[in-house]
This record gives C-alpha cells, sequence and structure tokens, in this order.
C-alpha cells in the first residue's frame, strides 16, 4: 500500500523541531523511518506532518563523560555496531546489535528511534532497561532525563509527550567488575524476537549483584524479571523464579507455554553469560 | 516549509536528476514511476522482503522504507547502475551458473545485499552469509543456491588477491 498524503519539514535544529512539533499537533518526528514508514505504508498511521530530523548533527555522536556514555538519538544501528566506544563501553548493545533486524535496515534505523518506537519485541529497549540507562528529552519546557525504568509504560506507549523529542541516551560505562550477557530466540534471523532477554551485573567474587534482567517479547513492554534476579543474586536457580515474573501471552507467533519454556531456556544461557569474566 | 511537494536534486547511477515529488512517495516508487528505473522491485512495502534494496550514499537501504523526498542531495544506486559498472559481474555470472535464481524478482535486492558483504573483503562462513542475507526473501530457490554463488565469489576474489 502506499501511504496517505502529508506534509514534510526538515527541521534545522533540535529546537526548530520542539517549535515544529507544538505547532503541528499532528505531526510525526522522522528518524530512520524503518518502523515509522512501514506504518505509514499500511495506513495504520496517517499523520498530517512529517518533521525530518535526519540532518541534525547534533543528534549523531558517541560521546563518553565521566561514567556515563552518551549515545545521540540520531546514530544508526550500523554504526553502533562498529563503533569502539560502544564495544568497550556498552558491550551489551554491541551484543545485541547483530540481532537487530538486516544490513539495510541497519544502515537507517536509529537508536534513539528504536527505543522511542518501543516495540516490545526490540532489542534495544530491553538493553536499555537492563543497564539502567536514561533517556534525554527535549521539549519546550528544556531537557529533562527519564531513568528506562520508568521509561517503557505499555504497548508502544512510553514517558515521551506528543511535544517531546528523544535527543539521547545515556549509559553507565562498563566497568571491569561488570557482566553482560544477551540471547534472543526469533525465527528468521533479524526477525523481532520470540522471546529475547539482555541482562547485566556486578560481579563480587564468586557473587553477582546488582543483577538486571530485561525480558522482551514476552510482554506489554520489556519487563525486569525481579524474582529471577534475586535468584541470581542468591546463587539459586533463576528459571524457576521467572514463573513469579513474566505472563506471556498466545499471540500468531508462539503459545504462551512455548514463550514460558523459551524464556526459560534464554535464562539458562544468560546466566552462563552473566558468570563468564568478560574478555 | 511543510508542504506536500517538494524539489528534490540527487545523483541517480552517476546522473543529476531534479524532481518535484510528493513527500509520501517511497524511494522506490519514485525510480520505478518517475525515472523508469524498474529493476528495483516493489514487493511487500514494509521492509520485510528487500526486493526494493538500492544503495543510498553507498549503504544498502530499503527503498520502501525511504522517501524519496528525504533524498535531496543524495547519491543513489540502483542495480541497473551497479550492474553497468561491471563491479559484480563475476557475482551475477554466479547466481546464473549455480541456477541461484528463478523468477528473478528477488534478485537485484540479493545482489545489491550480498555485494555489500563482498565488499567487506575476507571469505565469510555460510552462516554469515545467510545471516547478511536473511533480510531478502527469495520464494523460488530455497537460498542454498544463492549462499552457494556468495561464497564461491569470495573464495574467487579472495583467491585473486592472494
Amino acid at each position: 500500500m502506499k501511504p496517505a498524503p502529508f506534509g514534510y519539514a526538515k527541521a534545522t535544529s533540535v529546537d526548530h523541531a520542539v517549535a515544529l512539533l507544538s505547532q503541528y499537533a499532528d505531526g510525526r518526528l522522522l528518524a530512520g523511518g524503518q518502523s515509522l514508514i512501514a506504518t505509514l505504508n499500511m495506513r495504520l498511521s496517517a499523520p498530517r506532518l512529517l518533521i525530518d530530523i535526519n540532518a541534525l548533527d547534533e543528534l549523531k555522536s558517541i560521546s563518553r563523560d565521566g561514567d556515563t556514555l552518551s549515545i545521540g538519538a540520531l546514530v544508526r544501528h550500523a554504526e553502533a555496531e562498529r563503533s569502539d566506544e560502544i564495544a568497550r563501553h556498552a558491550p551489551l548493545i554491541a551484543l545485541a546489535m547483530p540481532h537487530i533486524a538486516h544490513p539495510a535496515i541497519r544502515n537507517r534505523g536509529t537508536i534513539g528511534g528504536s527505543i522511542a518506537f518501543a516495540d516490545p519485541a526490540a532489542e534495544l529497549p530491553a538493553c536499555l532497561l537492563a543497564l539502567g540507562g536514561e533517556v534525554e528529552i527535549a521539549n519546550t519546557g528544556g531537557t529533562l532525563r527519564v531513568g528506562a525504568d520508568d521509561f517503557f509504560k505499555g504497548l508502544f506507549e512510553t514517558a515521551l509527550g506528543p511535544g517531546d523529542v528523544l535527543t539521547a541516551v545515556r549509559i553507565p560505562v562498563a566497568r571491569a567488575e561488570s557482566r553482560f550477557g544477551f540471547a534472543e530466540l526469533a525465527r528468521r534471523h533479524g526477525d523481532y524476537a520470540l522471546v529475547g532477554l539482555a541482562a547485566a551485573a556486578r560481579a563480587d567474587g564468586k557473587a553477582l549483584r546488582d543483577v538486571r534482567l530485561a525480558f522482551f517479547g514476552v510482554g506489554a513492554t520489556p519487563l525486569r524479571a525481579r524474582s529471577a534476579e534475586a535468584a541470581v543474586e542468591r546463587g539459586e536457580d533463576p528459571v524457576a523464579a521467572l514463573a513469579h515474573d513474566l505472563a506471556p501471552q498466545d499471540d500468531v507467533q508462539a503459545s504462551a507455554a512455548t514463550r514460558r519454556h523459551l524464556a526459560g531456556v534464554l535464562m539458562q544461557r544468560v546466566a552462563m553469560q552473566l558468570a563468564e569474566p568478560r574478555r | 516549509m511543510t508542504e506536500r511537494f517538494h524539489d528534490i536534486a540527487l545523483t541517480v547511477n552517476g546522473e543529476e536528476v531534479r524532481e518535484r515529488v510528493d513527500a509520501r512517495k517511497t524511494l522506490v516508487d519514485f525510480l520505478r514511476e518517475d525515472l523508469s528505473l524498474t529493476g528495483s522491485h516493489v514487493g511487500c512495502e514494509h521492509g520485510f522482503c528487500g526486493a526494493c534494496t538500492v544503495r543510498l550514499d553507498g549503504a544498502v537501504v530499503r527503498g520502501c522504507l525511504t522517501l524519496a523526498v528525504q533524498c535531496d542531495g543524495a547519491k543513489i544506486e540502483t542495480i541497473e547502475g551497479v550492474a553497468d559498472t561491471g563491479a559484480i559481474a563475476d557475482l551475477q555470472e554466479a547466481f546464473q551458473a549455480r541456477n541461484a535464481l528463478q523468477c528473478g524478482f528477488c534478485t537485484p535486492g540479493m545482489l545489491l545485499t550480498a555485494a555489500a558483504l563482498l565488499a567487506a573483503g575476507g571469505v565469510p562462513s555460510r552462516d554469515q552469509i545467510r545471516a547478511h542475507l536473511s533480510g531478502n526473501y527469495c520464494r523460488c530457490t530455497g537460498y542454498h543456491a544463492i549462499v552457494d554463488a556468495v561464497e564461491a565469489v569470495a573464495r574467487a576474489r579472495a583467491g585473486k588477491s592472494a
């Protein structure tokens, strides 16, 4: 199908994008477009105006500031995949990257777009949650930051309001004692996950502390598995604990029972990854 | 500038193009309908099948998930232009020799996607080739022959440069 007609404006700065959004209530930001243009083509969405932010160089940098790695919203997946800074300071994102869609999609899709769209089966929202990162937002009131635990609200619903521009994600820089794990199952390489798990922890001798397990594809948002987190910290079996954490639904892709089983399989794999010292 | 119609200037297969486009027109529709470059195919129109693959500033993208209006100032290459340069003649020949196509609908996208992998150099494993081509559907071949063709070209190119 073809999109319904819309106007198009090229934002020249973040302030300009914010101004356009406040002026046109029915405007949508266009970043990589890899989800938005698909929904336009299928006429699941028909905004009156697209505000293209692709020219905003101020949103394209990856920079470290002390203990925080800031990734600009317009950094494309392919750039993140090649980035030494991300490999060094945010290894969980580097682990997730090859699972995200296909090369042609990764060449266009952006980090900020993926977080803002918040597909419940997408990798990056779960990574942000596992890492305890933050989202940086600009609007007419200035800028603010929202933590990952408060950002994902519901199905495709986030803390972003209609006038908000997501400008960057901020991630705590990995330390020597940081541990990460990532696994997902999809029918075809690069498809959205049937079930996925992004995890972060801190090694303390033989124990793991500050364990954060973020499952995706099993609910309306990426989900912390808090009982399983506690089990890992106590050195107990996290798979049994998952029954308290996850209540997946049946859908066309897989039954709830299948998803519960697969979540346990991924939990075992990721628990092993977390126990290994980082290379 | 919040209008629906915009003037764009871009390079397509090395030629300067100036056109007025409707903002809602996708890049692949623009190439096919306005420039009669019908080598890029329109399959699913929502990013799944890869038949519309073209190069935008050197990188492969989905022609159905990019708007023509976004390509103002860009350099676009389609299968017509890339094939004419001879840069993938060996890959095209390998596809033919190994029956890596039947109906040919996916082939332009397959060739451009495979060319991106081959351009990285080295000899990728069959798993790497499959992962790289995972975003391009083929409903005829079962993929095996396509992987064979890409692998053969990677080996031949590595042999030549060694």
